[in-house]
């Protein structure tokens, strides 16, 4: 019975001692910035490393859980929308305190959505807010309740705090107050951050323990990405939160474990060519850039299999459209791959009077199709899918040059003198909804890439995404919202304005000394459940 | 050292011959994309193993050292032909012409080269092959690369000029351009030589950064350049160790070019 009764304590105080070492590991994260983060203020936040910085010490009202991609609460316990999508209600948690200890109330959120609408600041996040001329009404009401109204109907309204981390109008270190899980503890400019446990973080685990476990996160500032990999291997790091392919099969090879493929992310690449009427180039070749059936052909010439196969060693996935399959609900599931069909293609170029002599396809005029693609230099992987559609195309007779370009003069190209053929270049989409695309899909716009800022729709179907986007913008209802956008993504896939290549895998590097860790496609892919993560017992117990 | 400089012509004339004869040599073309063999390891069928878009190694180290090697010294005597030009008027006319001249070459030497030539490579026109857009980008080295090699002719030159048997010419009713063909310019020879086998090796190497910045030669034609490129990876490099031949074959090459040169003509 003796015995039994010392196997029995032995199992609870194993069993008591796992959960101990789960919910209050200790110790100190470690992981890498690619560069200094340029602002701590988070409304101004718009590099990666700021948008890090924020999200680890920003407290917000709702957060877009990144595994189940649905809202959920966090300061604000409840909130509503009413008027058309134009005002917004918040119920906040009573009792909350910044990181200096200073008392949380519905004033902030005023005070913090007066900061982020006001022109004078710039702030990036404040951009998605701004939907008609007006300004912004915000009601401290009763009962720890705050109201914002904004001038028009803003669709997918709340979705949108999960990017506006609240700030104190009361504390003495003003933006350096925090509500978030982690605060900014010490900043060594260009070498180091070291963020450190909120004690006044409101989060607890279902037992009520208070989160998060880990004591503090070391940010080291390191640009080259062999050195942070070899300190991942070296254990002096715990992740990289986003890997690059040849990187991610070295892990693959020396520790599987470490490697987390989470699937297709939101991230596109694409191609498109200029079809600015006013730009220098000769009208023949606008004839063939504004044809359909020249974009689609090209767009069937391309092999994209073997490009996310070659240049993405398996990590990537064909492109559909522009949405890409890891945004669940507003991905259209009835779109395809362009299939590579060389024959095709050359089909739908002879319909346009296209015709190929001796290996050389010519336009109804006889000119030789030869046309050049601007990307930016350094960036290997899109040297590498140049290169493979250049090969490609010359199955249909076409000669492609492909040109590399420093940023800014590829900027001042596609931008303001116009005096290119096609570009290629990649989208780093952050966002679910979108609204974050109306800059990009309104003829309207300056970032309208194959032909900014028309006056009047050039074509019809540019016409009726304009009215699409619109509609989908000013819509309250999801459903209704979800219709819009379906119908711009089959009209994007039929005209192809932007030859979508392939979406690329999120690729992390995961130490095992790190646990409760749960990749995920949205930013950021690893430590977006930050104050759930642990660390190893002997590993917490040397940091 | 003697016999180290034949063994360096020796391989130099070895290495030129196999970049002329790659048309016969190489196994494939350079640009074909064998995609079922990315990055494969050597093999008998790819001597050097495959690229990360499976273009055979071995034929683009050829190509690519052809047209580095080639261009390289075309680069360099256009320069040195420019720094002669420059630097010996400047040199043998002395006075404010020189001055002038002198202070143009320190505003050139003082120009942030590698921006200029970024900024110029962003200026050419799209739509070039990746032959002319390679000839443009030599030219261009040529052409901005002469400044360093006048400084030094010009003070060749001038002191040329004071010589005693520039006097003896000029007493004996030499002048002008006759002075300046028959007796000046055989006497600059060595140093326009020198001059002119320490560009190769720069030119080589500043093409080769450019081609790391990923502004050097398009696509799909190589040099070294775009094959030292793959060197960028440390960690990928190590478990594949034939892909650092393009490094040791370009090694080998530039100390080849300065064994080349004899006592005489090194720099002091």
């Amino acid at each position: 019975m003796k015995k039994v009764l010392v196997v029995l304590g032995l199992f609870i105080l194993v069993v008591l001692g796992s959960s101990s070492v789960l919910a209050q590991s200790g110790g100190e994260l470690r992981f890498c910035l690619r560069s200094e983060p340029k602002t701590f203020n988070p409304l101004l936040a718009a590099d990666d490393s700021s948008e890090t910085i924020r999200y680890l010490t920003g407290g917000v009202l709702m957060r877009v859980n990144r595994l189940t991609q649905e809202l959920e609460p966090e300061l604000a316990e409840s909130w509503k929308v009413t008027n058309g999508g134009k005002t917004i209600t918040f119920q906040l948690h009573d009792g909350l305190h910044f990181s200096d200890g200073t008392a949380f109330s519905a004033d902030d959120v005023a005070f913090t959505i007066q900061q982020l609408m006001d022109p004078a600041l710039h702030s990036p996040t404040g951009d998605s807010f701004r939907a008609g001329e007006g300004t912004v009404e915000t009601r401290v009401l009763p009962k720890n309740r705050v109201a914002i109204t904004f001038p028009a109907p803003i669709a997918g309204l709340d979705r949108l705090f999960d990017q506006v981390a609240i700030m104190s109008v009361t504390s003495p270190q003003r933006e350096m107050a925090v509500l978030g899980a982690y605060y900014v503890a010490e900043n060594k400019a260009g070498s180091y951050i070291l963020l450190k446990r909120n004690p006044y973080y409101w989060r607890k685990d279902p037992v009520g323990r208070p989160l998060p476990y880990i004591d503090s996160v070391h940010l080291d500032i390191q640009q080259n990405r062999d050195v942070e990999m070899l300190r991942l291997v070296r254990g002096q790091i715990d992740f990289i939160n986003s890997i690059d392919a040849e990187y991610f099969d070295k892990v693959v090879s020396q520790d599987p474990a470490m490697a987390h493929d989470a699937g297709v992310s939101l991230d596109s690449e694409q191609i498109w060519f200029n079809q600015v009427s006013s730009s220098p180039l000769p009208s023949y070749k606008k004839a063939w850039f504004t044809s359909t059936n020249f974009r689609r052909a090209i767009s069937e010439a391309i092999n994209r299999e073997d490009m996310a196969r070659i240049v993405f060693r398996g990590h990537a996935r064909p492109a559909v459209g522009p949405v890409s399959p890891a945004n669940k609900f507003w991905f259209n599931s009835k779109l395809q791959s362009h299939p590579f069909d060389q024959k095709s293609a050359l089909q739908r170029l002879a319909q346009d009077g296209f015709r190929l002599q001796g290996g050389v396809l010519r336009d109804h005029d006889g000119h030789a199709v030869e046309f050049s693609v601007i990307t930016n230099a350094g960036n290997k992987y899109r040297e590498r899918m140049a290169t493979m559609i250049q090969q490609d195309l010359t199955g249909i007779g076409i000669k492609l040059n492909v040109v590399t370009l420093d940023f800014p003069s590829l900027i001042e190209r596609i931008t303001r003198t116009f005096d290119y053929e096609a570009c290629l270049l990649g989208l780093v989409n952050d966002d679910l909804d979108p609204n974050s695309e109306m800059n990009v899909w309104l003829s309207s716009s300056d970032t309208h890439q194959w032909n900014p800022s028309e006056k009047t729709p050039a074509t019809a179907w540019e016409a009726e995404i304009d009215k699409l986007m619109r509609a989908q913008a000013s819509n309250p209802n999801p459903k209704k919202r979800k219709e819009y956008y379906d119908k711009v993504q089959e009209i994007a896939w039929q005209q192809e304005p932007f030859i979508y290549l392939v979406n690329k895998n999120a690729l992390s590097a995961v130490s095992a000394a790190v646990h409760n860790v749960h990749p995920v496609v949205l930013r950021p892919q690893v430590y977006w459940n930050m104050d759930e993560l642990t660390l190893g017992n002997e590993v917490a117990r040397n940091r | 050292m003697k016999w180290a400089r034949i063994a360096a012509i020796v391989f130099l004339l070895t290495v030129s011959a196999a970049c002329l004869l790659a048309d016969f040599v190489a196994p494939a073309s350079y640009a074909h994309q064998f995609r079922d063999l990315p990055d494969a390891p050597p093999s008998r069928q790819h001597l050097l193993g495959t690229d990360d878009l499976g273009r055979d190694r071995f034929s683009r180290v050829l190509y690519g050292t052809r047209v580095s090697l080639l261009l390289a010294p075309a680069a360099a005597l256009l320069s040195s032909l420019l720094a002669a030009f420059i630097g010996g008027i400047a040199g043998f006319a002395g006075g404010w012409l020189e001055r002038c001249v002198m202070a143009g070459t320190d505003l050139f030497l003082s120009l942030p080269w590698l921006f200029l030539l970024i900024t110029v490579r962003a200026l050419m026109p799209l739509n070039v092959s990746p032959i002319i857009s390679v000839v443009i980008t030599f030219a261009l080295l040529g052409c901005l690369g002469w400044a360093g090699a006048a400084r030094v002719i010009c003070a060749d030159a001038r002191a040329l000029a004071r010589s005693d048997f520039i006097l003896l010419a000029r007493a004996s009713g030499s002048s002008g351009f006759r002075l300046l063909w028959r007796h000046l310019v055989p006497n600059l020879k060595p140093v326009l030589y020198a001059q002119f086998w320490i560009s190769v090796p720069v030119f080589i190497l500043t093409e080769a950064n450019l081609g790391i910045l990923g502004l050097g030669v398009a696509e799909p034609l190589p040099s070294w350049g775009s094959l030292l490129r793959e060197l960028e990876s440390f960690s990928t490099v190590t478990g594949q160790p034939w892909q650092l031949v393009p490094l040791i074959l370009f090694i080998v090459v530039v100390s080849s070019f300065h064994l080349v040169l004899t006592k005489e003509e090194l720099p002091a």
